[in-house]
């Protein structure tokens, strides 16, 4: 089975279009997406809509902050975040308000754990930005490949038979064997906001037959969305943040 | 964590005789009724509790070895699960490895070439698959009945597009201390270069019987390859060839940027003695002196490490092999200079590629063998002067100019055949104008295309519409068409043709 993982969509209409045709090639059989679907982002009802409907069909979702946010003001956020979930917080339907406040903390799926910030505790909202912070969640988390979002910096961390973890070193669009001597954490990096200096959306494919993972990147119209931003009156922080992928 | 024995079945598999009894690891016969080919199964020794270097070397096989296909790799069959049994099993290549060939040595001339050329082309592929072995050594190499040479024991290797769980887990150098290049015993693990010093460590060890830097035990001893240079082959053997002595030491050169750049090159020398550029290298016959050992190692002892190249395929492609097809009859000449122009484009971002220049004498199908008469020689001649003349401005050194006239009475199939036993990476050929003949009939150029396994750029004059004038300049300075009427002339404008790579 082949698994398309998605996360931080965060309202990104015209990147989510763009990852969505890529994978429709890619022999996808389940999609995975790590939450926060909205946020940031000027499509936030289109995201939702699109996120429900794949749900429909048989992904699966975990929550993440940004769509806490929404049904629950007291979620910690910096000002520019703060603005746009507030934002966002109109445009979106009861239905779709009550799908993103149902979603759950984390998905299992055979040995393999899907949640959008860290494995230790979910609801935190910790950056696994370093070997060292994803050791926690290798100690509580006993499954043998988790999945998170949260950071929006595609990374890869192993930790080996004696507990020592390590960021390895990959390859773009390169399957990653994701050896079984070793248990694994993948940082999948932002659909709809990339932060690795590299302004196109981010993704990725786990094989769980030939067991290997692959970080994808896909181009998308990221002008259109800045400029829905800025005609939104949203911050103009976020849309030049698009545009450089930072 | 369940142990190998003989009679032990697992997913399927049934372990027969223990084949080998390694220090790392077992390997065992064993059938499946599902397959039918001969296999092997290798079974890390682990011992209890935490067994860092066996696993991590275990682990690295496990990564590298399902990706890589071709003769020389053993195919995989089946890789076993970590929690129950770590294994991985591979087809059974029959015979032992070169570890038994070795013991008899020094092997003739003749002998000791075409060994060489059959390990370099093995290493070349396990390269152009990204993967750099780093622990080359006859016990690491098995041979076809075929005649293909088989790298087999990726426990050190380095793949350039996977984590390397090696570096992080060992601060000291790895490897086989008499084979070993200097560059590694300085941790470098990322140039593939160190495959070719090994390479030449193994030739040397064949061609004299003595290995080039003894059997140092500690890693004190093997350091002394940094400064101390081998005992040149012929102070050992005088009968081995200058040329061989060339190509050994070239391999054997201290700093990875003195050596062969690729596998394909070294073989390219092997399987062209004539042509290999005789240094300094092939002349010494005696051991450095005192005074020069003692500069070296006062240039060497701090040395921390060499350059090394960015990818294994950024190095490929910057030490390529481009085999240029030239046509050098009289109305072929401003396509010649197109070509001309065309490689000296490719060679500015290539800077240690050879390039191969070829002519093809086209023979009758049947009837009288051209090279066998007078006639023949003299063609031979005047087509190697001339094409060596249309080298000329290339401005590059002999080492890495080469030029072969080839004849038979396909032009096309010889050029396909001439790249492949070179390992050439591109082939450069210029086509004749479009004609409705050619349409028909069809060019060498396009059978080239379609057939050939590597890169192929066709070039070609801009086309002029025949009769048509041409507004850049007056018709009358077209050249006259000597040959059948079907060519158009080639256009006078002084533009670059466009290049199609297929």
């Amino acid at each position: 089975m082949r698994i398309a993982i998605l996360t931080d969509i965060h309202g990104n209409r015209e990147a989510l279009t763009a990852v969505l045709a890529d994978l429709a090639d890619r022999h996808i059989d389940q999609i995975a997406i790590l939450g926060d679907i909205v946020g940031y982002g000027p499509d936030p009802d289109w995201c939702t809509d699109a996120v429900m409907a794949m749900v429909q069909a048989g992904a699966f979702c975990v929550m993440g902050n940004h769509d806490s946010a929404i049904g629950n003001t007291n979620e910690m956020m910096n000002a520019d975040a703060r603005r746009v979930i507030d934002w966002s917080r109109d445009r979106l339907s009861d239905g779709q308000k009550a799908f993103l406040a149902g979603l759950p903390m984390t998905e299992v799926l055979d040995d393999l754990m899907f949640v959008h910030a860290s494995a230790n505790h979910p609801t935190d909202w910790i950056y696994v930005t370093s070997a060292h912070k994803a050791m926690p969640s290798f100690r509580v988390c006993g499954s043998r490949a988790i999945f998170c979002g949260h950071v929006h910096v595609p990374a890869l961390i192993c930790c080996d038979g004696g507990g020592r973890v390590t960021e390895q070193r990959f390859v773009m669009g390169m399957p990653m064997p994701l050896i079984r001597s070793r248990r694994w954490l993948a940082v999948v990096g932002s659909v709809g906001q990339p932060r690795d200096h590299n302004p196109r959306a981010s993704y990725a494919v786990y094989d769980m037959g030939k067991n290997e993972l692959t970080f994808r990147r896909v181009g998308y119209d990221n002008a259109a969305t800045a400029e829905k931003l800025r005609k939104a009156g949203l911050p103009e922080s976020l849309a030049a943040r698009l545009m450089r992928g930072e | 964590m369940l142990r190998p024995y003989a009679g032990l079945e697992i997913d399927g598999f049934k372990l027969g005789e223990c084949l080998h009894k390694g220090g790392f690891a077992t390997i065992w016969d064993v059938t499946h009724p599902m397959y039918r080919t001969p296999m092997v199964m290798k079974v890390p020794t682990i011992l209890d509790g935490y067994d860092g270097p066996t696993i991590v070397g275990f682990e690295v096989e496990q990564m590298i070895m399902p990706r890589l296909t071709g003769l020389h790799v053993p195919r995989v069959v089946a890789e076993g699960d970590f929690s129950v049994m770590p294994y991985i099993v591979t087809e059974r290549i029959p015979g032992a490895s070169l570890l038994e060939y070795f013991k008899t040595k020094p092997r003739p001339l003749s002998e000791v070439v075409e060994t060489a050329a059959r390990l370099a082309a093995a290493v070349h592929d396990l390269h152009k698959q990204h993967v750099i072995h780093l622990d080359l050594k006859p016990d690491n190499f098995v041979q076809r009945v075929t005649g293909e040479m088989v790298c087999i024991d990726f426990g050190l290797s380095r793949h350039d597009e996977l984590p390397d769980l090696l570096a992080e887990e060992f601060t000291i150098p790895m490897g086989t201390f008499p084979y070993i290049a200097p560059e590694q015993i300085l941790r470098s693990r990322d140039d593939l270069r160190s495959d070719i010093f090994a390479l030449g460590a193994m030739i040397y060890e064949l061609a004299t019987g003595r290995l080039p830097f003894g059997q140092p035990e500690k890693l004190k001893g093997a350091r002394k390859r940094l400064w101390r240079a081998p005992l040149p082959p012929r102070a050992i053997d005088r009968t081995i060839p200058e040329w061989l002595q060339e190509i050994i030491l070239h391999a054997l050169e201290v700093d990875p940027a003195r050596r062969y750049q690729s596998a394909a090159q070294m073989l390219f020398d092997l399987t062209h003695p004539g042509q290999v550029k005789l240094t300094e290298r092939s002349r010494k016959t005696e051991a450095d002196g005192a005074l020069t050992r003692f500069r070296r190692w006062r240039q060497m002892r701090r040395v921390k490490g060499f350059a090394a190249p960015h990818t294994t395929s950024a190095q490929i492609n910057r030490a390529a092999i481009i085999m240029v097809a030239v046509d050098l009859s009289p109305e072929m000449e401003r396509l010649a200079g197109q070509l001309l122009l065309a490689v000296q484009r490719m060679l500015n971002n290539r800077p240690d590629a050879r390039v191969a220049c070829v002519n093809v004498i086209k023979t009758a199908r049947i009837g009288i063998d051209t090279t066998t008469t007078d006639e023949g020689d003299h063609m031979h001649v005047a087509r190697l002067v001339a094409l060596r003349t249309w080298a000329e401005s290339l401005d590059l050194t002999e080492d890495r100019l080469t030029f072969t006239i080839l004849e038979g009475s396909d032009p096309a199939r010889i050029l396909i055949d001439h790249a492949e036993t070179l390992h050439v990476d591109h082939i450069v050929m210029g086509a004749r104008s479009h004609s409705s003949t050619r349409r028909f009939l069809g060019s060498v150029s396009s059978q080239v295309v379609s057939e050939a396994s590597c890169s192929v750029t066709v070039i070609r004059m801009p086309m002029v519409a025949q009769g048509a004038a041409d507004p850049d300049g007056p018709a009358e300075l077209a050249e006259p068409v000597p040959e059948p009427a079907t060519e158009p002339a080639p256009e006078p404008a002084t533009e670059p043709a466009p290049a199609l790579s297929a």
